[in-house]
């Protein structure tokens, strides 16, 4: 670090916070120096969220302090943050859709955001200044996720800032957009400002941070320089030394057509969405078909017409085994033996307001848990049990609302409620999107259980290791088009991302005398 | 149809369209701030009984507006207690409001049924007053009406223009992202529900002391879900507010158009057109689903709890 001498940017000492049933925070020690991007890693419930909240002035801990430049203070509220010079940037953002980008920024800026013509000047020089291009006019609906994550970043740096904090920032974004957020965030740390980036991708971890703290249960379970650990160390650090952290799972191939696409065009009444176009896919029963994509390019609407929520006229261009499926509605694709995760969790994965014996219900309701009619409801909630005992859902019981649970909680919940149904058919859209390592693991472990019980599975994923990781065959959407799909041993990390990219005419000969 | 005509008709359409637009004002900023108070009828005939009661008794036309809208504060105030601090469902405790304000202006009011005041004057100003056509439209209405329109520049301004407005829409769009970035959610709809009691008690008070000077049970006469229907047909802009308002006022005085113009249409058919009107905008509002996604304010009726 630059300044050695001067005091660190940001201390926290011994903070705990106690929530009811729950020690979010344990006495945990924490030092930023000015200039210095240091990685707060954890499982989720780890107490990383909680301990950022202290640090931003949303939470009040119940013992600790904050030193700020060596000088113990105390964070009112976001305002007061902000005025230190603290900025954050959230998860799921804190953006009002219908406001202007310069409405948007205004609006957390209070009293200083001055007139707003100047600060659209301010924020075009900033967004320049920093790579990260905007147009201050535009409102926020019409921007796609990264771009919205540019205009949380660009709200913190229109103010003198001395530390940015950024939960989970990668998670929502394609790996250009990564590069792009990393190179931002060097150039911000050159010039002084102290970053605390919170993660639990490890290797993104070690590619960019100085330093990293790693939380488990509450507690510090380490610190680090992730330069040099390797990520097995880092993870065991998270995750304890019970879990294992990387294993490889052999790979099938099927023999018995169980899913096939034929020849599938689909027209998107969407105006902003995307055309299928001649769609040919064959899963066998017992292997995992992975298909790659950056977001946006077809994977909604193969999921849709796949799922039943988007029927195609011609029935014949999906089967199931010999069923041809493609005009039949969701319900009765179910009846066939399909089961669906969808890549929201909240809204189509789950009923946020609803408790998890009811959201279990939801899809569940065709093993017996409805009888002439009525909903069997110690069934359903002895279902609902056993998911959460099977999938080591942390929730606060099967009373729980949906929305009460993490998100990798909640994913664990879907997906253990769609396996334990035994499909014969799965289709899973980003099963592991920002979940842990733990729950990854024991996501992927389900997944790999049921192809070997002989269920097809198609996963829809962004992350390519992830792919690699489990698929017996892997393929890329690009466009609405699909690229020839290969056994996973014979492709590469290099040839998927061509054809993430488009590029399939050098895969298709490849491919074709592969298969 | 001659030009006499036009010109009551006009005056006639403003003078009817002022209630409506006054309390569909108060309603629009409630509304923007993710509130959905349907407690307007009840907090009208607050403010129309008690402006009554006031002016009566002391004389002062003054002193009765005045606190026709204390007491439209006074009812949103109710409403604001149990939707915020008690996180009571929002429509139910608005039809509540209603129910209660309708039956406690009833009583407080029975002895005063029938009783003459002295109404609230026309004020004419020199020269504008004369103009053809529009003269008595627009300046030949009395002090109320006249407010009306600075009332409409000043909501117009406040949301288009104002920080505070751009607060209230951020509230009304996600409560917990306002929070998140430090603005004062509580603190916005409260002084938002406060505003639209203020609202609905002028439009009362302006009932029974301008336009028909006295006091009936129930005589706000549905005004208030109009004003509700009117928000909606605006899709929550002020400027289709005033449009609305006025269109709306020009319907419900349509019967006696076409009675001058020598046609006989039931008046319970015309008084039907404002409720037509809106169903049809809402159907073509929500024809296209960005829009209407977009245009209501996205967490209106959603409570909002401070979480820790």
């Amino acid at each position: 670090m630059k300044q050695n001498s001067s005091p660190p940017r940001l201390t926290l000492r011994g903070i705990t916070k106690q929530y009811p049933g729950c020690l979010a925070n344990d006495n945990v020690h924490l030092d930023i120096a000015p200039a210095e991007i240091h990685a707060l890693l954890g499982e989720n419930g780890a107490g990383k969220s909680t301990l950022m909240k202290v640090i931003y002035g949303l939470v009040k801990p119940d013992s600790g302090e904050v030193l700020w430049d060596g000088l113990p203070i105390d964070v009112r509220d976001p305002a007061h943050a902000r005025k230190m010079g603290i900025g954050m940037v959230f998860q799921h953002f804190s953006l009002f859709e219908t406001l202007t980008v310069t409405e948007n920024i205004a609006l957390a800026l209070g009293d200083d955001a001055g007139e707003l013509n100047s600060l659209a000047n301010k924020i075009r020089t900033v967004s320049e200044k920093y790579g990260m291009a905007i147009n201050p006019d535009r409102e926020i609906h019409t921007l796609s996720v990264g771009e919205r994550q540019r205009v949380e970043i660009v709200r913190c740096l229109v103010q003198e800032i001395k530390l940015l904090i950024l939960d989970e920032p990668t998670s929502v974004l394609t790996p250009q957009e990564v590069d792009t957020l990393f190179i931002t965030l060097r150039q911000l740390a050159d010039e002084g400002c102290s970053i605390l980036f919170i993660s639990h991708k490890l290797n993104e971890v070690k590619a960019l941070c100085h330093k990293a703290t790693v939380l488990r249960a509450g507690r510090v379970s380490g610190e680090c320089i992730p330069a040099e650990e390797d990520t097995i160390s880092m993870a065991k650090l998270m995750v304890g030394d019970d879990t294992p952290v990387s294993t490889t799972y052999p790979k099938k191939l099927g023999s018995t057509p169980l899913l096939s696409i034929t020849d599938l065009n689909l027209h998107s009444p969407d105006p902003f969405g995307v055309h299928l176009k001649n769609i040919n896919l064959t899963v066998n029963a017992g292997e995992i078909v992975g298909i790659a994509g950056i977001a946006g390019n077809g994977q909604e609407e193969l999921l849709a017409s796949l799922s039943g929520e988007h029927l195609c006229p011609d029935g014949k261009t999906i089967t199931f085994a010999e069923d041809e499926v493609a005009n039949l509605p969701p319900d009765q694709r179910r009846q066939w033996g399909l089961a669906f995760v969808p890549e929201e969790r909240l809204g189509r994965g789950a009923v946020p307001g609803m408790s998890l014996t009811e959201n279990a219900l939801l899809t569940g309701f065709l093993t017996g848990l409805v009888s002439k009619g009525m909903i069997a409801w110690k069934k359903a909630e002895a279902f609902a049990d056993e998911i959460i005992d099977q999938y080591k859902v942390k929730a606060a019981g099967r009373h729980a609302q949906a929305d009460s649970l993490s998100g990798g909680n909640l994913q664990k919940f879907i997906i253990g409620r769609e396996i334990m149904q035994n499909p014969k058919i799965l289709i899973a859209a980003h099963p592991t999107w920002g979940v842990d390592i733990g729950a990854a693991t024991a996501i992927h472990k389900a997944l790999i259980t049921l192809r070997d019980q002989g269920a097809a599975i198609l996963v829809v994923s962004e992350d390519i290791d992830e792919l690699f990781l489990i698929s017996d065959r892997i393929g890329a959407i690009c466009n609405g088009a699909l690229s020839p799909i290969k056994p996973t041993p014979e492709s590469s990390i290099q040839e998927l991302g061509r054809m993430m990219a488009g590029d399939f005419n050098q895969s298709v000969n490849n491919g074709s005398t592969a298969l | 149809m001659d030009i006499d005509l036009i010109t009551n008709i006009l005056y006639a359409m403003i003078r009817t369209g002022t209630p409506l637009l006054i309390v569909a004002l108060g309603e629009l900023v409630c509304e923007k701030s993710g509130v959905l108070n349907l407690g307007q009828e009840g907090m009208m005939l607050m403010g129309a009984v008690v402006g009554f009661i006031v002016t009566l008794l002391s004389g002062s036309l003054l002193l009765g507006f005045l606190l026709a809208m204390v007491a439209g504060v006074l009812m949103s105030l109710i409403f604001g207690l149990i939707t915020m601090e008690l996180s009571a469902n929002q429509v139910a405790t608005g039809l509540a409001l209603t129910i209660f304000g309708t039956g406690l202006s009833a009583f407080v009011g029975s002895e005063f049924v029938g009783k003459p005041i002295e109404g609230l004057d026309p004020v004419f100003i020199p020269v504008l007053t004369d103009l053809p056509v529009i003269g008595r439209m627009l300046f030949g209405q009395d002090l109320i009406v006249y407010l009306s329109f600075v009332l409409f520049g000043a909501v117009y301004w406040f949301i288009n223009y104002s920080r505070p407005g751009l607060i209230l829409k951020a509230v009304g769009e996600n409560p917990h992202a306002a929070n998140a970035i430090g603005l004062p959610v509580f603190r916005t709809r409260y002084l938002a529900i406060i505003f639209g009691g203020a609202m609905a008690g002028l439009a009362g008070g302006y009932l029974s002391l301008a336009y028909t000077p006295l006091w009936a049970e129930n005589m706000s006469a549905g005004r208030g879900w109009i004003a509700l229907a009117l928000v909606v047909f605006a899709s929550w802009k002020a400027e289709r507010v005033l449009l609305g308002a006025w269109l709306f006022g020009l319907a419900s005085i349509l019967h006696l158009v076409f009675q001058g113009l020598g046609f006989a249409v039931s008046p319970n058919l015309l008084a039907i057109l404002p409720y037509l009107a809106t169903v049809v905008v809402l159907v073509l509002l929500s024809s296209n689903q960005t829009r209407s996604r977009l245009v209501a304010p996205i967490s209106l009726g959603n409570p909002f709890h401070a979480r820790g």
